[in-house]
């Protein structure tokens, strides 16, 4: 499954033992595709000194802000952007 | 790093001032070298490095965008490539992202899971973009943080707030300041300050004078 | 925190709830934080240990130690055990040098 600039996604909601780069404040929330990035090494993997692969394609996703926080106390068009890899993302 | 060399043990030097970590990492660094682990050579080198990484070369990266529209076109698209341009170092992390402040859109980086930071570009972090307290409210309260660096954002700007979770570094082109047009590119570098280019503070509008000697 | 979401781990420090104001005071790194930065850098370059499992390796210490130690004192306690795991240190080894 791979993602295009625009297109809807959710942030999987799993727990994850050990090394992992998807902050729990993301997990399980929707927002957008904002960029293509490369593929990396799998850091949850590398973490233990394996060698990463398959590589995995990164994504820079933006949420809105009120969808993360209960009292966000900004404007309503604020987002949150953060780099997700593929295996973090479902379609929306 | 002790510039004396030789093969036998010896106890880490401290002084009163330093936490245990110092005498620690002395030590653990005497112990690599003898392992054959790492090079000495290669750990001076690495330092050297270091040392010279500064805003300044950021701040390059910034004013010719500033001068040069194409120049910046090129740059959004593929910092790390406008960096090999003007001669730069874009760093070991393989992607670098530059990301354009506008009248309607404001960026701000952060990595709330450790440090992630660009500081090929950039030097070393400061330690308040290290430290628990922006980590997390950065993300959470991004205009609170930006009120107490000084700057006040008007409501329909949008702050995007950049959690740098991964391998890629960000680097923010903050706006030009108004009534610059005449002065020249080494001009316009000197007003982009390295809190501009993480998106906590706007770049100076005039350049810091230099520090007065006291008289006598 | 973040609406219903899952407990963080002590480094997962987004949205914490925090009153602490930011400390803007700025050091210039101390020699032995530039040595623990160096090498963390060769020791990446030359394949021994990985960006990711010094990650790892911070990201394993106790949460109340996690808290109180400083920047490069996470970067040694990572360090040690990432090279511990590995054998490339013997247990106590580190200790017995620091020690005389």
């Amino acid at each position: 499954m791979s993602y295009h600039v625009g297109q809807p996604i959710r942030i999987a909601a799993r727990d994850h033992e050990g090394h992992h780069r998807t902050p729990a404040y993301l997990k399980g929330k929707t927002g957008r595709i904002e960029r293509v990035h490369f593929s990396f090494t799998n850091p949850e993997t590398r973490a233990y000194g394996e060698d990463g692969l398959p590589e995995q394609q990164l994504y820079l996703v933006s949420i809105p802000q009120r969808e993360l926080w209960a009292t966000y106390p900004g404007s309503a068009s604020d987002r949150l952007y953060a780099d997700v890899f593929e295996h973090w993302l479902q379609p929306e | 790093m002790s510039t004396h060399d030789h093969d036998h043990s010896h106890e880490p030097l401290t002084n009163g001032d330093e936490p245990a970590a110092a005498a620690r990492v002395r030590a653990l660094a005497e112990l690599l070298v003898e392992k054959g682990t790492v090079e000495r050579e290669d750990i001076r080198r690495r330092i050297d490095w270091l040392v010279s990484r500064s805003p300044a070369d950021g701040a390059r990266l910034v004013a010719r965008a500033w001068i040069d529209d194409e120049f910046k076109q090129r740059l959004l698209a593929d910092a790390r490539a406008a960096a090999l341009e003007l001669g730069l170092e874009p760093g070991p992390s393989p992607v670098v992202v530059a990301l354009e402040n506008t009248e309607s859109v404001h960026h701000m980086v952060v990595c709330t899971l450790c440090s992630c930071y660009p500081k090929a570009l950039l030097g070393p972090p400061p330690d308040w973009y290290k430290s628990l307290p922006y980590r997390s409210r950065a993300v959470s309260d991004p205009r609170g943080v930006l009120r107490e660096f000084g700057l006040a954002l008007a409501e329909d700007v949008e702050v995007r707030v950049v959690d740098s979770t991964a391998d890629v570094r960000y680097l923010i082109i903050p706006r030009r300041p108004a009534g610059t047009d005449a002065l020249t590119e080494d001009d316009l570098a000197a007003l982009v300050t390295r809190d501009s280019m993480i998106g906590v503070a706007e770049p100076l509008t005039q350049p810091k004078l230099p520090a007065q000697e006291p008289p006598g | 925190m973040s609406k219903d979401g899952p407990s963080p781990a002590v480094h997962d420090r987004g949205g914490w709830p925090t009153d602490a104001p930011i400390d803007r005071t700025e050091h210039a790194l101390a020699d032995w934080e530039m040595l623990a930065d160096a090498l963390v850098g060769v020791l990446g370059g030359s394949g021994v240990m990985n960006v990711h499992e010094l990650r790892r390796g911070i990201e394993s210490m106790p949460p109340n130690e996690y808290e109180a130690a400083s920047y490069y004192e996470r970067w040694l306690f990572s360090m040690e055990t990432i090279l511990e795991e590995k054998g490339v240190l013997e247990p106590g080894e580190l200790d017995a040098r620091v020690a005389g």
